[in-house]
């Protein structure tokens, strides 16, 4: 049993949990991820380390309350407890000096991002950030990006705060005034990643993603999570989760994401209809 | 009694198979009392018996078997469990038929003695009479980790923390039992009788610490120096499935067994949406492969609500690794068998979901010189089947992250890991066994394995001085 001890809501939808798990917080590492079950009867769902602390012996995640799950998750309070808690999962990000990194986050993927640029910072590189969201008020973790970021950039797809187009349409622009980066990282929805993938590949610039497929166990007893990269199949929980962005086959990734699809409607009506508690 | 034909065993009670396919309760019923008193004096309590020699951790069986038909249980499964520590488990999974019930005289001219019916009615009938504690030796002050909390593992956590260790067992799942929880359904090993194993395990004094991966949260490094453990058993298991590597395996609809079985053993699926996670079980259901967990899932399939279920292998009948009892349950459930037949392709619709497979005909060649008769594709004889779900089950590797993370721990080329005769590996005070050793073999080997590195571990931490 693992307590929360804060939660809060950091758009709507979007919510924080600090989590008590000394034994994770000592051992986390930029990239990589847990899973969780939130009850007796729940399912196993991944989410990124967005932060951790030693000392407190915590971890921090950010969800967005997509279905069943997330939104259990969503209704915990302060004080409530997860009953499973698995981590550090995946291979940590490889944290060295690149030279200039561009670190782009899209939605709530900007939390799982932070712990990266956070790391590459600290490790000597010049780090400029692109983040974005739907709209201004569903942006996320600014200040803490700021913090690592040399140069920070914000897109939103209204146009009510930044630059109004895709994080990737913002990124493009960049490469082509001129930045030049050594090395990109995405994180966020498949599309984006992808979308991102898509603008580095012309001025071959090394990018990498961390994929999000549906998971079960997470530690490489399933293939749930496999993937195509580079022509190969690789599970995402223990061969990844960050993969080279023009190697991986986005269209599969995307399609297997929506295999349960009809099932999790399903479920999310009955669930929200108070039926399932 | 004595009018019963000695060659002819009492049949099990079971679910008539319209009704089971229907529901996930436990199949085969178990003897009455009765029967397997009746069934028990079948046995001819030979001088050299043949069924001792078949079994694998050596129980002595006439001997249980005279204690039960004296009416002696609690004496009869005492005898079992000098030797075996999940006889609930055994007596209900174990393939007996190549087994202790293989060279059972009567075998020979009619049906075995039903050992493992018997064995499992013992069981069960302690579990309903109180399971007696056995006496604890006094704490040593040794500390044993254990990594899996399957066959291999809980029963050297038993057998050493009855020698007076303090045992802790690391799990990475968030239920113990490794394939007995996640693996073999409930139909055929209901899960509450490994829980009620894992309780008595438990009541020895030993730790499960579940949701613990070994390689990311703690090394075996960290577990000898830092954590304070004097000796670790390594009892990982086989995990990763193999895909054939064929077009389209990676359809939505594709599962391989163990994502398949964990869905609806370890997550509870079948309860969906009840229980959260989800499973999507097309009308047609093919089952690549034709071993226990082939069979598992070609059965667990039907109870999900498919209408036609084929089990697609590429050799013959006579070749079918699965034990025989389960190819019969499952043809009496209705489970068709597409034998000789290879899938080399598959395709989906518009939304990436599998559609049909593309098979070849296979022919057995001539025995070669293994005496092994190897299927070889027919030119030419490919078709299409119309499926809507795919389950591929032809094997799992062994677990390979312990191995990734431990410097100087000795693999073989396959990834199991190289352990000596008394189950130590390449470094001091780390042992192993079941199927991280074997590669994927069955639950009485991985206990037998278990029992076989507690004793070694016990001598090791007694002869060391701290
Ligand atoms: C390595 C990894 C890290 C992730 N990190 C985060 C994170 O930090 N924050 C966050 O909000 N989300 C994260 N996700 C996605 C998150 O796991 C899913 O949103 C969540 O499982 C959805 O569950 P649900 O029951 O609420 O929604 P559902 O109704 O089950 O599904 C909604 C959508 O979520 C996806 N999904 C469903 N089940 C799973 C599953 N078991 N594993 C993965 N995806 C699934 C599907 O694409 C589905 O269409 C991560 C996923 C992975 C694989
Ligand atoms: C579907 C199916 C049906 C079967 N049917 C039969 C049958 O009818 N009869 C029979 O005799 N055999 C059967 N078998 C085979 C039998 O179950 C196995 O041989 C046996 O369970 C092996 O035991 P084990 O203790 O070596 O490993 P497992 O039972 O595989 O347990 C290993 C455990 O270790 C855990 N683990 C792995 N890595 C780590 C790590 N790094 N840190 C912490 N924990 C870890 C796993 O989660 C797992 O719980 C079947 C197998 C399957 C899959
Ligand atoms: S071989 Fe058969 S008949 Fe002989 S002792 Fe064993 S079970 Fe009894
Ligand atoms: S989630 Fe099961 S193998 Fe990756």
């Amino acid at each position: 049993m693992y307590k929360i001890i804060e939660k809060r809501e950091l758009a709507p939808g979007i919510k924080l949990i600090k989590v008590l798990a000394p034994e994770i917080a000592k051992k986390a590492k930029a990239g990589q991820f847990v899973i969780l079950r939130v009850d007796k009867t729940g399912e196993r769902i991944p989410l990124t380390l967005a932060d951790w602390d030693q000392k407190e012996g915590t971890i921090t995640l950010v969800f967005l309350e997509v279905g069943v799950s997330t939104k259990k998750l969503g209704r915990l309070n302060k004080d409530d407890v997860i009953l499973n808690l698995l981590g550090p999962l995946g291979n940590p990000t490889e944290v060295k000096d690149y030279g200039s990194v561009c670190v782009v986050g899209g939605g709530v993927g900007i939390a799982a991002a932070y712990p990266i640029a956070r790391a590459l910072k600290e490790a000597g590189n010049k780090i400029v950030s692109i983040i974005g969201a739907r709209s201004a008020n569903l942006l996320i973790f600014e200040d803490e990006m700021k913090e690592y970021s040399d140069e920070i950039y914000i897109s939103t797809d209204d146009g009510t705060k930044g630059y109004k187009g895709f994080v990737s349409d913002l990124l493009k622009d960049l490469l082509v005034k001129g930045y030049k980066f050594d090395m990109v990282y995405a994180v966020g929805p498949a599309l984006m990643m992808r979308a991102v993938a898509d603008v580095t590949r012309p001025y071959k610039i090394k990018t990498i993603v961390s994929l999000n497929p549906i998971m079960v166990d997470g530690m490489g007893m399933c293939g749930a999570c496999r993937v195509i990269v580079g022509g190969k199949t690789r599970f995402t929980c223990v061969d990844g989760p960050e993969f080279d962005a023009h190697e991986v086959d986005f269209t599969e990734l995307v399609r297997r994401q929506r295999a349960f699809i009809e099932e999790e409607k399903k479920a999310l009506e009955i669930f929200e209809r108070g039926e399932l508690l | 009694m004595s009018k019963r034909d000695r060659f002819k065993s009492v049949p099990m009670p079971k679910q008539p198979p319209h009704e089971r396919i229907r529901n996930f309760n436990e199949v085969a019923l178990g003897y009455t009392e009765e029967q397997a008193l009746m069934e028990a004096e079948r046995c001819l309590q030979c001088a050299e018996p043949q069924c001792v020699k078949g079994c694998p951790v050596e129980i002595d069986i006439p001997a249980f078997i005279k204690l039960l038909r004296e009416g002696k249980f609690r004496e009869a499964i005492m005898k079992i469990k000098e030797k075996n520590s999940l006889p609930a488990v055994c007596g209900r999974v174990c393939p007996q038929e190549d087994q202790c019930q293989k060279d059972c005289v009567l075998g020979k001219k009619g049906d075995p003695v039903q050992i493992g019916r018997l064995e499992r009615f013992l069981a069960d009938w302690e579990r309903e009479h109180g399971v007696e504690l056995p006496e604890k030796k006094p704490y040593t002050g040794k500390r044993v980790a254990v990594i899996g909390s399957g066959p291999a593992g809980l029963t050297l956590a038993g057998d050493l923390a009855k020698l007076g260790h303090e045992v802790v067992v690391f799990e990475a799942l968030h239920e113990p039992g490794g394939v007995l929880m996640y693996g073999i359904p409930e139909f055929r090993l209901p899960k509450s009788i490994v829980q009620a194993e894992i309780e008595y395990i438990k009541k020895l004094g030993i730790t499960i610490k579940t949701d613990t991966l070994i390689g990311r949260l703690y090394t075996i490094p960290e577990l000898l120096n830092e954590e304070g453990f004097d000796a670790v058993f390594i009892g990982t298991g086989a995990g990763p499935p193999i895909f054939m590597g064929i077009p389209g395996e990676n359809l939505s609809g594709i599962y391989s067994a163990n994502e398949f079985l964990i869905r609806v053993n370890l997550m509870r699926s079948y309860l969906f949406p009840k229980w959260d996670t989800p499973i999507k079980v097309g009308d047609k259901v093919a089952v690549i492969g034709a071993g226990n967990v082939a069979m598992d899932a070609a059965r667990c399939s039907l109870r999900l609500g498919a209408k036609e279920v084929h089990i697609v292998y590429r050799r013959s009948r006579a070749e079918m690794p699965a034990r025989k009892e389960e190819i019969e349950n499952a043809e009496e459930e209705g489970v068709l068998f597409d034998i000789l037949t290879l899938p080399v392709a598959y395709y989906g619709d518009e939304k990436g979901w599998v559609r049909k497979i593309e098979c070849i005909k296979m022919q057995l060649s001539e025995p070669d010189e293994t005496g092994r008769r190897r299927p070889v594709p027919i030119p030419g004889s490919n078709f299409m089947m119309d499926i809507d779900t795919v389950i591929v089950a032809i094997g799992r590797r062994p677990n390979p992250l312990i191995q990734q993370t431990t410097p100087g721990l000795k693999v073989n080329e396959d990834g199991t890991i190289v352990v000596d005769e008394n189950m130590r590996t390449s470094i001091e005070g780390v042992y192993a066994g079941g199927d991280i050793v074997t590669g994927e073999a069955t639950v009485i080997s991985a206990m037998g394995a278990g029992r076989k590195a507690a004793k070694s571990i016990h001598e090791y931490l007694m002869k060391r001085k701290k």
